[in-house]
């Protein structure tokens, strides 16, 4: 079975600084990791693989950094990774990066699976896998919290969850799913994974190897453009209720009043 | 300018179907552009099985007449035959954009047996409603919703196409924008029009919340984006407001699909679900035990919410997957938000710090979950909660 596994390099949540002024991120000191949705579209494809064989292949597009994600998935477990680095890809909207992604999958070869993150916690869009599926022509099932083969080895049963409960879906692969965090328990590196990791080859594609049009990656390619930022204003905040526990809802209770809650 | 590559083409025809401006025809088995009538949309490009057609330089970024593009869409979502709350907030929200750019808001109804959803939508300040009723859309699937709505696009032209964020928006949606070739906006919680050129402004969150970026989307349309559920407000419907309901029957060819829906399960209680409630009460690792999760739903009952949970408390068990908020889990801004037993990990926060009002309960004074709070009481939830129970039944005199 031959699956890629997109990932992306996103900021860490627990580094990530915003300058109040500007109304920017401040990319100073900020850790990158891989996107924490990706971890389980990865597990999943492992998973896939140890079950019926073939190849793994961990694909990121980002700055020359993201090499640091693929060689994480590759300790644990991935076969191979590929980078898409390359100046003229910076900028991308989703539209600019699946044309990318897609470009990258078609030079794989044909695939069986294509599995990606429920969303990205930096953009959060969400619009990477359904968008890269039209692209590849392939159908899609997103927010994926339960997936299995048939014996055929091709139908997949699979739970798609939404507001208010979950739909039970079957489809033939090859298909594109996006994963939720609660499909599955992600693996940790082992130690073989890790040397083999380190040591591992990671091409680079850029955009001339992907054959990949210039009007249609990175800003150029971009539909969408981003004309300001800003940082959203909370109401004043940290109020502690003072007092005994009694005394504390009394106050809740009141302000609950205030605000007409009540 | 687009060029077809002899060499690969095979004269299938693919490029002339999908062609909206009849730009393309096959002649002698090859595909020849009408180049005036071309609009460099890009359509046919990714239609085309062989790859045989391709723009040369950077010209795809024209696009088309931006001017040809008219009137402000609505997908109407419809779950178990009733429309969702978001469909009704962006038909107000539409009606305020339209007027301002002098045009109509027209809404799209796909489903089965849905058409007296038609005047509902009208009396929310749809102008026109385009019915697509057909047994295959009873269930949702992406392809199907998808290629009707494209097929609906291409031939209208609006300049402006909104549906909510929804799980079934945020999964169909991006299809119909990629084949399109055209930009969107996700979980808007912000729309405008800008005076000077028409554009659309469109505000989101992103980072979690902590960052709202403004974006547009110049050079092409439609113009789309989904909204958060939730965040605008409802216009009171109008039951004598007139409009127009137009039938469209779907062609066969926009029917097929490769998934199957087997079933659909409902496991929301009654009640709001996350996104769309006003209240959440959030269980977290604090409440020690399962059966202390009660108190929970207690108070989300009384005050007209629905229960979170931190991923402490679905990974014990307590609650189900779907009801984890925060980073790895849905993102929720209601009115009022009160989390209890829960420390705060940045994980969670995330999620929900868009939230009007936030009232903590923990007994640690230093969890940092007292930062984001509006509210701060330390204490024991066990201790705490059915005192708040017990006082907001007293002042509403149950
Ligand atoms: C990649 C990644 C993604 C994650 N995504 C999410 C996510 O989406 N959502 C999420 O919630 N978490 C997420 N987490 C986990 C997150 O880091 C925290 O572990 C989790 O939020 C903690 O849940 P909690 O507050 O319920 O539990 P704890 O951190 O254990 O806190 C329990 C709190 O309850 C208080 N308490 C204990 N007993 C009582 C009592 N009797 N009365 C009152 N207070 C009491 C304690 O003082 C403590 O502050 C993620 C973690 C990672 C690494
Ligand atoms: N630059 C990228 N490289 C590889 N995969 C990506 C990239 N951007 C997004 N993805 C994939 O698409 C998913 C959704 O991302 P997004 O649509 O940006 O929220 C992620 O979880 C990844 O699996």
């Amino acid at each position: 079975m031959n699956i890629v596994v997109c990932i992306k390099q996103v900021p860490d949540a627990k580094t990530v600084r915003f300058d109040t002024e500007k109304g920017t991120l401040v990319r100073e000191g900020v850790e990158a990791v891989i996107n924490p949705f990706d971890f389980h579209a990865l597990e999943a494809g492992l998973q896939m693989r140890d079950t019926y064989g073939g190849e793994v292949t961990v694909l990121s597009m980002g700055p020359p950094q993201a090499e640091n994600a693929l060689r994480e998935a590759l300790s644990l477990g991935a076969d191979k990774g590929i980078l898409l680095s390359d100046r003229a890809f910076a900028g991308a909207d989703t539209l600019a990066t699946t044309y990318t992604l897609a470009k990258a999958i078609e030079k794989l070869g044909p695939v069986d699976l294509v599995l990606c993150g429920k969303q990205a916690i930096d953009g959060d869009t969400a619009q990477v896998g359904p968008g890269l599926a039209v692209r590849l022509g392939l159908p899609h099932v997103t927010c994926v919290s339960a997936l299995s083969v048939l014996d055929d080895g091709k139908t997949m049963h699979l739970r798609r969850v939404n507001e208010d409960g979950y739909d039970m879906l079957e489809l033939e692969m090859p298909a594109l799913l996006t994963v939720l965090a609660s499909l599955n328990t992600s693996r940790l590196p082992s130690l073989k994974g890790k040397m083999r990791a380190r040591k591992a080859d990671i091409p680079v594609w850029d955009a001339q190897k992907l054959g990949a049009e210039p009007g249609r990656i990175g800003l150029a390619g971009s539909a969408t453009q981003v004309v300001s930022t800003s940082l959203p204003t909370f109401e004043a905040r940290q109020e502690m209720l003072e007092g005994s526990a009694e005394e504390q809802v009394e106050a809740l209770v009141f302000r609950f009043k205030e605000a007409g809650i009540l | 300018m687009l060029k077809v590559d002899t060499e690969k083409c095979t004269g299938c025809g693919e490029c002339e179907e999908v062609c909206t401006f009849e730009a393309i025809c096959v002649q002698d088995d090859v595909a020849v552009v009408d180049q005036d009538a071309c609009t460099l949309c890009g359509i046919c490009v990714d239609g085309c099985p062989e790859g045989a057609l391709e723009f040369h330089g950077k010209e795809i970024l024209l696009a088309t007449d931006l001017n040809s593009w008219k009137g402000v869409w609505v997908v109407a979502e419809c779950r178990r035959e009733i429309l969702v709350p978001v469909t009704l907030e962006l038909l107000a929200k539409s009606r305020g954009l339209a007027d301002e750019l002098g045009t109509e808001v027209t809404a799209v109804l796909m489903g089965h047996e849905i058409e007296s959803r038609a005047q509902e939508l009208i009396s929310y300040g749809a102008d026109r409603v385009l019915v697509i009723d057909h047994p295959e859309l009873a269930t949702f699937t992406d392809e199907v919703y998808g290629n009707i709505l494209t097929d609906l696009a291409r031939k209208e032209r609006p300049e402006i196409i909104l549906a909510g964020a929804t799980a079934m928006g945020r999964s169909y949606i991006p299809r119909v924008a990629t084949i399109l070739k055209t930009g969107l906006t996700a979980d808007c919680t912000g729309l405008d029009i800008r005076a000077e050129d028409r554009a659309l402004l469109q505000t989101r969150p992103a980072f979690g919340g902590n960052l709202l970026a403004t974006i547009v989307c110049p050079g092409h349309r439609p113009q789309m984006a989904t909204v958060r559920p939730h965040v605008m407000r409802a216009n009171t419907p109008d039951p004598g407001r007139k409009g127009d309901v137009i039938r469209v029957l779907p062609e066969e060819d926009l029917l097929s699909h490769r998934v199957q829906v087997l079933e659909s399960v409902k496991e929301q209680a009654e009640g709001p679900n996350l996104s769309e409630a006003d209240v959440i009460v959030t269980a977290g690792r604090g409440f020690e035990q399962e059966k202390n999760v009660n108190l929970a739903r207690e108070l989300a009952d009384l005050l007209g919410g629905t229960v979170g949970a931190t991923r402490a408390a679905v990974d014990a068990g307590w609650l189900p997957g779907r009801t984890q908020i925060g980073q790895t889990g849905v993102t929720v801004s209601p009115k009022l938000y009160v989390a209890c037993g829960v420390s705060g990990a940045i994980q969670h926060i995330v999620g929900m710090q868009g939230s009007e009002i936030i009232v903590a309960i923990n007994k640690d004074a230093e969890a940092p979950i007292f930062d984001v709070a509006t509210y701060g009481l330390v204490g024991d939830v066990k201790e705490i909660l059915p005192l708040l129970i017990r006082n907001i039944r007293k002042e509403r005199g149950l």
